[in-house]
């Protein structure tokens, strides 16, 4: 298990949007590799593609509002050699061309990456129609897919040049609110491989997004209590790094799964469908629980959907008390 | 590789693929006969006469590219890429079969010469706008063709892509109608109809030719015409016959999915024999 030792101090994160870090690791990408191209969808400052246009504007291809479309073009892009990169609200482009990721790009496996903007419901005030929830379970069940929730801008900077160096069909999501920046440009990232940024030895926290912060938070509350939480920031949902996951369960006896997304199907669900067969341990899981969002402010909706460091911490006590009732059985 | 076929030798070729076609189908007991032989003669057209390919290698970049997006089809496009030589003629015994290199809609990883997997309707012009515009951003010269149905064309996705390539005046990009006029439902009017059909594509800033799609020489000719045609994508909207060449398979929307059983086949392969060197119109 590779283990980063963050250096955080919480009186002083600076904050910056995920999106901040697409729009500049796809500028780079485009500065490396002549091939990068940008599919825009008409909502192309709001996810920061317009980086990319302004530099490389015979690499820039205006589609309009037409999700489908955008994802088939792409396709075709990708068979002449070319490295597209289709960027669309998570909700459109996971939602409504779903059939073309799956059938065009994945089942095909052809080179197409796709960034998934305003995910999850800190989006605020769009409210629920705006607000993805949903991406990762309906990415993650393709085939050739490989899915990534990266922890904060830097990290989403570093996803996207990696997706653009590897070859098939990559969903990386990020979004629209200022999140803590917990990484910086030294912090180590490879795809597909989990690291842990906390160590502990009686519960594994395990989160993507901006709950790896919340979970760090989560942890530090709960050290003055005597629990000793592992915090892994488990970014790539797809493919999972089972060896790490399984020999954090297995550490620690406990496992606290958390997201800003649905449970079901989601990050949690992925390394519970992992764990069950593989080292099965008391599991909670911190997300969203069948419901639409709404508009609101961020924090408050975060709040009142239970994505906070309090919600993490209150699970952690849930599953501990879980693994004292299972040890008590077995004695 | 281009045969330039004479007339004669077009007819001779088509009447051979709808053999094949035909025996495909009855082997897999399975697919679809009516929109594989109302568009096999444009088929026959296009890969004997118009495309610049190379069945030695099919990853040939500057090679003219056939998006099939009416994938159902596949059992024509697979008789014609055999007789091109992409594969074995043996393979077609192995139609929709476990481990065949032929599935039931066409897979690009499993199949020479097969350029996109597809099957889901309405998604083939999207990919052929993007592979038209790569080619253009690379300076290649080759052009891109697109076979859709006529039923398809309900699918919202082929207007996204029909304005897109309006859009960006895809004068190296074809795509092609096959107008049957029948969907597995009956006819496409009462299903849903997609007339005025000349008059959209008109309105999406394309090119369109109309043909009888039978018309193995007028076929070619309008192939010529959309490739002379500069600063717009041009449609060919053929008029044809579902189940074209198998009397009890003419404009019967039954026979748009369904296999002939033995004693069928073998009454449509003497139809076939009959026509031997015959115009099959």
């Amino acid at each position: 298990m590779r283990m980063v030792d963050l250096k955080l101090d919480f009186n002083n994160i600076q904050k910056k949007p995920t999106r901040d870090g697409y729009g500049e690791g796809l500028v780079e990408s485009g500065a490396k590799n002549p091939n990068v191209v940008a599919l825009g969808a008409d909502i192309t400052a709001s996810v920061r593609v317009d980086w990319f246009r302004d530099q490389y504007l015979d690499r820039f291809i205006s589609i309009g509002i037409a999700e489908q479309n955008q994802v088939g073009i792409a396709a075709g892009l990708s068979l002449t050699g070319k490295v597209p990169f289709v960027t669309n609200y998570g909700v459109f482009l996971a939602g409504r061309a779903w059939d073309q990721i799956r059938t065009t790009v994945c089942y095909a496996n052809l080179n197409v990456k796709l960034g998934g903007a305003h995910g999850g419901i800190s989006v605020g005030p769009d409210g629920a129609t705006h607000q993805a929830l949903e991406e990762i379970s309906i990415m993650r069940c393709l085939p050739n897919m490989k899915v990534v929730v990266p922890a904060d801008s830097n990290e989403t900077k570093k996803a996207t040049l990696a997706a653009a160096e590897i070859y098939g069909p990559v969903y990386i999501r990020f979004g629209r609110e200022k999140v803590p920046s917990i990484t910086n440009e030294d912090t180590p990232f490879e795809l597909g491989e989990a690291y842990c940024v906390r160590e502990g030895t009686d519960v594994a926290i395990i989160a993507c997004g901006v709950m790896v912060y919340e979970s760090l938070v989560a942890a530090e509350e709960l050290a003055k209590e005597g629990i000793r939480a592992m915090v892994i920031n488990n970014h790539t949902v797809k493919p999972l790094d089972a060896k790490t996951l399984i020999e954090a369960a297995r550490v620690t006896g406990a496992v606290v799964t958390a997201e800003e997304h649905q449970v079901a199907g989601g990050m949690g669900s992925a390394v519970l469908e992992l764990l069950a067969q593989s080292c099965p341990v008391p599991a909670k899981m911190v997300g969203v629980y069948d419901r639409f969002g709404e508009s609101g402010d961020p924090d408050v909706l975060m709040k009142e959907f239970g994505l906070t460091s309090v919600n993490v911490a209150d699970a952690v006590r849930e599953v501990l008390k879980m693994k004292k009732n299972a040890v008590n059985r077995e004695e | 590789m281009r045969s330039n076929l004479n007339e004669e030798q077009l007819l001779e070729k088509s009447r051979w693929l709808r053999i094949n076609i035909l025996k495909m189908l009855s082997k897999a007991g399975s697919g679809h006969p009516g929109g594989s032989l109302s568009a096999i003669d444009i088929l026959g057209v296009l890969y004997n006469n118009v495309l610049q390919h190379d069945p030695e290698n099919p990853h040939w970049k500057e090679r003219d590219r056939l998006i099939l997006s009416k994938g159902h089809i596949c059992p024509a496009l697979y008789a014609v890429l055999a007789d091109c030589g992409y594969f074995h003629e043996d393979e077609l015994n192995g139609l929709r079969k476990y481990g065949s290199m032929l599935q039931g809609h066409p897979c690009m990883n499993k199949t020479p010469g097969v350029e996109v997997s597809g099957g889901s309707l309405g998604q083939g012009l999207s990919i052929a706008t993007g592979i038209a515009l790569g080619g253009r951003m690379n300076q290649e010269d080759f052009r891109v063709y697109c076979l859709m149905g006529d039923g398809e064309i309900q699918e919202g996705q082929i207007w996204e892509a029909a304005m897109a390539a309006g859009h960006y005046k895809l004068d190296h990009l074809c795509g092609i109608v096959d107008y049957n006029g029948m969907q597995i439902d009956g006819a496409v009017d009462e299903v849903m109809t997609i007339n005025p059909c000349k008059d959209k594509w008109l309105a999406f800033n394309w090119n369109v030719i109309e043909v009888d799609g039978h018309d193995v020489l007028k076929v070619e000719e309008a192939f010529k015409q959309a490739e002379a045609h500069k600063g717009k994508p041009t449609v060919i909207i053929a008029n044809t016959v579902k189940g074209k060449g198998v009397s009890f398979m003419e404009n019967s929307a039954a026979w748009h999915g369904a296999a002939p059983n033995h004693a069928q086949l073998e009454e449509a392969l003497t139809g076939l024999e009959i026509k031997r060197g015959v115009d099959t119109k």
